[in-house]
């Protein structure tokens, strides 16, 4: 394998509250080849968030390091962490909270140009503008509208200009389509895959929604209390997922299935534990069905087959 | 069976300050005893405001009902008084709302707040005796009675959608409305609360409208099921007829090519181009026309009527001249 474009090591973020230290990531080593994407799934407060902010060091790592065609950014300084961010650029989940109300549609694309000094005079300016309105499908006649005049999907778009504005490899997409209705939710999908065969883009996916992450995912990493409890391409995970927590998941989600109706499924019972102080071993031990005193060690990521990873000791056994 | 529910015609017009707003128009179906029906749609295609006209809660001089019956037990629900209306809302009818975090006081006890709508609705209920029907209901949604002394940001928010489930059937209501009541919570916690709701309803007989965007949810819990679009109902059938059946409403087509199959594998999903119109400038016609890829001028100049054939309804042209030819 050629070296990836990014590479997380160990990395960790830990949030001092009242409580206790919260393990928000805990020890998340994953890896994204050029051109790929990779998919981040898990329920709220897994630290799937944080995993994005963490990568592109908006938020400062705990420990571990985040490599980016090698070279590990989180020893960085101010001014090379700058040139960086062009290549890494992240798109936000509220379309409505992440642009600002009191700029125009072009003003919020032109931000990063200015900010990077990207264009040498107001005509370049504009046409520049003008060209990334038109890859993401806006109508140049918004140029001039504000955040509020537009919907949740044209929003979503000019959040989109403005993460390719300075040209990145890599952007984070942190629940880009859970705040719009399901049939602009497939525009924005059917965007993001053009943009990235177009452009070679590699994205870090980052949802709560199984079905959108298969469909737009090369590999999936599933997260539980801040750490990966599987890892796997995304026709092998979802054609054989091993961790208890992966198979619950799936089996969890609403199908489009009449056939399931009035059926029982299987769901796990009980409610995810605070990642606040997490006691040591496996952090799903406390509501999976299989739990055995082993489960009390820390599970590690091992390879059970190629490409295919599992911090379970039960799974693990099982396949080899 | 007779019906427990019979909605026909309802209209209904919000007044803003520039706009007439057609929020619902025409809008007529039917619920039995025991049934669910899964009121499909998305964003601002009037789902709620079709539960909130049932429940007689839409905001007062704002929102009109112009035309329309709703019969509940064959009582036309818009002719009550308010007084009427109070005793119906919560002992007969309840409703369950997305959030469950803004539809708890935060102030008061759970126990409290479930006790409080027993109380509304018996009040010579002695207070022993309502304490132990507050200690069932949790039990039945699976809280354990110690914990009615909690306040509600002790609760997760699956848990809290519990509470608001026990609060809403503590009457044993003849009809729940349940607008999105999982949208706002992990899939794991989603699955358990269905489920729950899915036991409840069958023990206690009680016919329920879920509301939801999520087709995947409807077609594990809905007997049958309202498609709506832009105020109107553009189909409407059995789960099987929705589901399974050959001829859709081209929004409907439109609403299963958005979403991601897991069991097949798509390179490209098919949207439905556009957007919703605006409900206060609809366009002539088929409201659905300026989106629609099978689009005539006859869609551009007529509104459809909803054509039924058999327990199967869809407001299309097409699916009338198929008929006739």
């Amino acid at each position: 394998m050629s070296t990836p474009l990014l590479e997380t090591r160990d990395l960790k973020k830990y949030f001092k509250t009242p409580a206790g230290m919260l393990h928000a990531v805990d020890g998340v080593s994953l890896t994204i080849g050029e051109g790929e994407t990779l998919g981040v799934v898990g329920e709220s407060g897994c630290g799937k968030s944080t995993l994005g902010r963490t990568v592109l060091r908006l938020l400062e790592p705990t420990a571990g390091q985040v490599l980016y065609r090698g070279e590990d950014i989180t020893t960085f300084d101010k001014r090379r962490m700058f040139a960086a961010r062009q290549e890494m650029q992240m798109i936000f989940q509220d379309p409505y909270a992440s642009l600002n109300p009191r700029l125009s549609v072009s003003e919020i694309i032109a931000e990063p140009l200015i900010v990077g000094k990207l264009c040498r005079n107001a005509h370049e300016m504009n046409e520049r503008i003008g060209g990334l309105m038109e890859t993401v499908g806006l109508a140049p006649r918004f140029a001039h509208s504000y955040p509020h005049e537009l919907d949740g999907g044209r929003r979503q778009r000019i959040g989109i200009a403005r993460a390719l504005a300075t040209n990145p490899r890599f952007i984070v997409c942190d629940e880009p389509v859970s705040a719009l209705d399901v049939s602009i939710q497939a525009q924005i999908l059917n965007l993001l895959m053009d943009l990235q065969e177009d452009k070679g883009l590699s994205y870090m996916f980052i949802t709560h929604d199984l079905s959108v992450v298969k469909h737009i995912s090369s590999h999936i990493a599933v997260m539980y209390l801040g750490q990966c409890v599987e890892y796997a391409g995304t026709k092998e995970l979802f054609a054989n997922p091993l961790h208890p927590y992966t198979r619950a998941l799936l089996a969890a989600i609403p199908v489009i299935d009449i056939t399931r109706r009035g059926k029982r499924i299987e769901t796990i019972q009980g409610e995810v534990t605070s990642p606040i102080e997490p006691a040591p071993g496996c952090r799903f031990a406390p509501r999976c069905a299989y739990a055995t005193e082993a489960c009390r060690q820390e599970q590690r990521l091992c390879q059970v087959s190629e490409g295919h990873w599992v911090a379970c000791c039960r799974a693990a056994g099982e396949e080899a | 069976m007779g019906n427990l529910l019979d909605i026909r015609h309802l209209t209904v017009v919000y007044h803003t300050e520039e706009d007439e707003v057609h929020a619902l128009s025409d809008v007529s179906f039917s619920l039995q005893k025991g049934e669910t029906l899964g009121l499909v749609g998305e964003t601002g295609a009037g789902k709620t405001t079709t539960a909130l006209a049932i429940m007689g809660l839409l905001p007062r001089r704002v929102g009109e009902v112009q035309s329309g019956e709703i019969l509940f037990e064959g009582r036309d629900l818009l002719r009550c008084s308010d007084a009427d209306m109070r005793a119906i809302r919560g002992a007969s009818i309840s409703m369950i709302f997305q959030d469950p975090m803004t539809s708890l006081n935060p102030t008061i006890r759970i126990g409290d707040q479930i006790a409080e709508s027993i109380r509304q609705h018996q009040p010579d209920m002695k207070r022993a005796d309502v304490e132990r029907r507050v200690d069932e209901i949790l039990e039945m949604v699976g809280i354990p009675a110690a914990r009615k002394r909690e306040y509600p940001h002790q609760f997760s928010g699956g848990m809290k959608q519990r509470v608001v489930i026990a609060i809403a059937l503590a009457l044993e209501p003849q009809l729940l409305i349940a607008d999105e009541p999982t949208t706002a919570l992990d899939v794991t916690i989603q699955a358990q609360v269905l489920q729950m709701m899915g036991d409840l309803q069958r023990q206690l007989g009680t016919s329920t409208i879920l509301i939801t965007h999520d087709l995947g949810v409807v077609s594990q819990t809905c007997d049958r099921v309202a498609v709506m679009y832009a105020g109107e109902i553009v189909e409407v059938g059995t789960a099987e007829d929705i589901f399974l059946g050959k001829t859709h409403h081209p929004y409907t087509t439109g609403l299963f090519g958005s979403l991601p199959d897991l069991n097949r594998e798509t390179r490209r999903l098919s949207p439905i181009d556009g957007l919703m119109p605006d409900p206060a400038d609809l366009p002539k016609g088929c409201r659905f026309n300026p989106r629609c890829p099978h689009c005539t001028a006859l869609c551009r100049e007529c509104e459809p009527e909803l054509t039924a054939r058999g327990s199967h309804a869809i407001r299309c042209h097409l699916m009338g001249k198929e008929e006739r030819a």
